[in-house]
């Protein structure tokens, strides 16, 4: 039994996974509640199809890249209740999850690229093959310095068509589709260790200035 | 739950400190703290994004050692508690995020509770029982607040705010002295450091809302900024001379007129509600000057001083654990699964 979940994006999906299929995925439905939303829609979800927190068997957790703040809710809690529960997690890339579901729905069938929001006027992107195989990425820029007319999957094309004229596909990680990825092993697995592409923002102080 | 208390895990992350402790009833069992300041250390004060990712890596390792420490498995704890704010609100959400997850997996009832508090029922570990009322003193880098304090746990507005600060957090005048002298960050300790083989009173530093006009509007509250500019005149004044600045010196009368301005306050604020017990708790009362000041000074006015020894004094997971005995001893409701990190969460509610 495989407890999923994804805080890389502004909202908070969440599934159990039995094996043979999705049991079960539920989202917030307030964006960037990732703190006050997460425990409770794991607990929903268990309450719901009748699991028992000790029934689960392994977890897997979005790693991003994604906004910092409500990423590291995602990681902590995958970690944490690992730690409890005597458990594996594994990390899986957001952008590989969003790849994954456009090529099992059909939605793309030759190259194309996943965008998400970074925040800042700019995106996390990563290049897939038709299978769903990432080849480039992920990385964080500027839409027009990336701008393609390739298929592009997720958030980014919506927010800047400008630079993404053909949207297709998911717009956000779903956490089925994460469950799905690791059980079909459908994408690398990584450790639960965030994909920040970003050093934190931190200024040296400067000289002293004078106060008289 | 045995009879000697309930079995408590506490989760501290309010600032650059990953705390967890661990008690039971008034009896601390671990301590465990992972601090991210030396990689603050070179920005000359904390960096919220560099302290989040810190915290975040920190917290299995950290519930790990503390568990260890204690003797205990996860599945023996009665409850967890955490600091739900006031805080950095990135680091905040680690910490309660990883309480949530605990409570989740061990099916355990959560507490999301005042980090301010906290620094009150810290005590508790040490001395015993908290005299209620009480008059709490809480100094350190994030806050100076004057307390008062007839049930802990809030309950019935059992914490009361009776003055803070109109501008810079006590121990943040500290760090900036100390940059201005050029000692290393946090200011703290090399400020005590310095200023004991310095002179108090070789320069008669200002002391914040003290005059007879401010009393009126801020009897309990304190002033820090003038202070920091005073300092930063006088020393300016000296280099400019081409003089060599008395760093002993400046620390020691610098430090006094913190010292002076806080213990002068909290004992009015004791005598004035005909408290008798003073409680002195955050980093600052780490400070060797103030707790031999504010022991001085109340003895002559019959109020009995109470400080943490110095590890319990800054921020740590054990002063949350020790809140959150409280609320389960009390029988204080548990805060929902959706529990918020609330930055700015006001001192009077202790309990979320
Ligand atoms: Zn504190």
């Amino acid at each position: 039994m495989l407890l999923a979940l994804d805080t890389a994006c502004s909202l908070v999906t969440v599934a159990l996974h039995d094996g043979a299929d999705v049991l079960v995925e539920l989202s917030s439905q307030q964006p960037l509640q990732h703190g006050e939303s997460l425990a409770p829609l794991i607990a929903r979800a268990l309450a719901g199809t009748g699991v028992d927190r000790r029934d689960l068997t392994a977890i897997a957790v979005g790693v991003g890249p994604g906004p910092f703040t409500g990423l590291r809710v995602g990681l902590v809690t995958a970690r944490t209740l690992a730690l409890v529960l005597d458990l594996p997690v594994y990390g899986v890339c957001s952008l590989d999850v969003l790849a994954v579901e456009a090529v099992d729905t059909g939605v793309v069938a030759s190259d194309f690229l996943v965008a998400t929001d970074a925040r800042r006027k700019e995106v996390y992107l990563a290049s897939y093959d038709a299978e769903g195989t990432r080849v480039a990425g992920p990385t964080v820029d500027k839409p027009a310095a990336v701008a393609t007319d390739l298929p592009v999957v997720g958030e980014g094309p919506l927010l800047y068509p400008e630079a993404f004229g053909c949207a297709v596909g998911p717009v956000r990680p779903s956490a089925g589709w994460l469950a799905r990825v690791v059980v079909q092993e459908r994408a690398e697995l990584y450790d639960p260790e965030p994909l920040y592409l970003r050093r934190p923002d931190a200024v040296s102080p400067s000289a002293r200035k004078p106060v008289s | 739950m045995r009879n000697d208390g309930p079995l408590v895990l506490g989760i501290e992350t309010s600032c650059d400190e990953t705390g967890v402790g661990i008690v039971r009833g008034h009896t601390l069992l671990a301590d465990a703290v992972a601090s991210s300041v030396e990689e603050h250390a070179r920005f000359g004060g904390v960096v919220p994004e560099v302290a989040s990712r810190a915290h975040l890596e920190a917290m299995v390792p950290t519930i790990e050692r503390a568990c260890a420490t204690a003797g205990i498995v996860l599945d023996d704890v009665d409850a967890i508690a955490v600091t739900s704010g006031p805080g950095l609100a990135g680091a905040l959400l680690v910490g309660v995020a990883a309480a949530k997850a605990l409570a989740l997996g061990l099916d355990k009832p959560i507490y999301g509770v005042n980090h301010l508090a906290s620094h009150v029922a810290v005590d508790q570990l040490e001395h015993g029982p908290l005299p209620e009322p009480c008059i709490a003193l809480l100094v350190s880098g994030g806050h100076s607040s004057l307390l008062r304090v007839t049930d802990v746990t809030g309950h019935d507005g059992g914490v009361d705010l009776m003055g803070a600060t109109i501008d810079d957090a006590a121990g943040e005048a500290f760090d900036k002295v100390a940059r201005l002298l050029g000692l290393p960050f946090p200011g703290g300790p090399h400020i005590d450091r310095a200023a004991a083989s310095g002179s108090s009173v070789h320069i008669d530093f200002p002391r914040g809302l003290s005059s007879r006009r401010d009393l009126e509007r801020h009897r309990f509250d304190f002033s820090f900024s003038g202070l920091k500019t005073a300092v930063a005149r006088w020393v300016e004044a000296r280099e400019r001379a081409g003089e060599a600045v008395p760093v002993n010196d400046v620390a020691a009368s610098f430090q006094e007129a913190v010292c002076d301005i806080l213990v002068r306050k909290a004992l009015d604020a004791a005598s004035s509600q005909g408290i008798e017990d003073l409680l002195i708790g955050g980093g600052v009362a780490a400070n060797s000057r103030l707790r031999a000041l504010a022991e001085q000074r109340a003895t002559g006015l019959g109020i009995r001083v109470r400080v943490p020894s110095p590890g319990l004094c800054t921020d740590n997971g054990a002063m949350v654990a020790a809140l959150g005995a409280e609320m389960v001893s009390r029988g204080r409701t548990p805060s929902a699964l959706d529990l918020p990190a609330d930055s700015s969460l006001p001192v009077t509610t202790v309990l979320v």
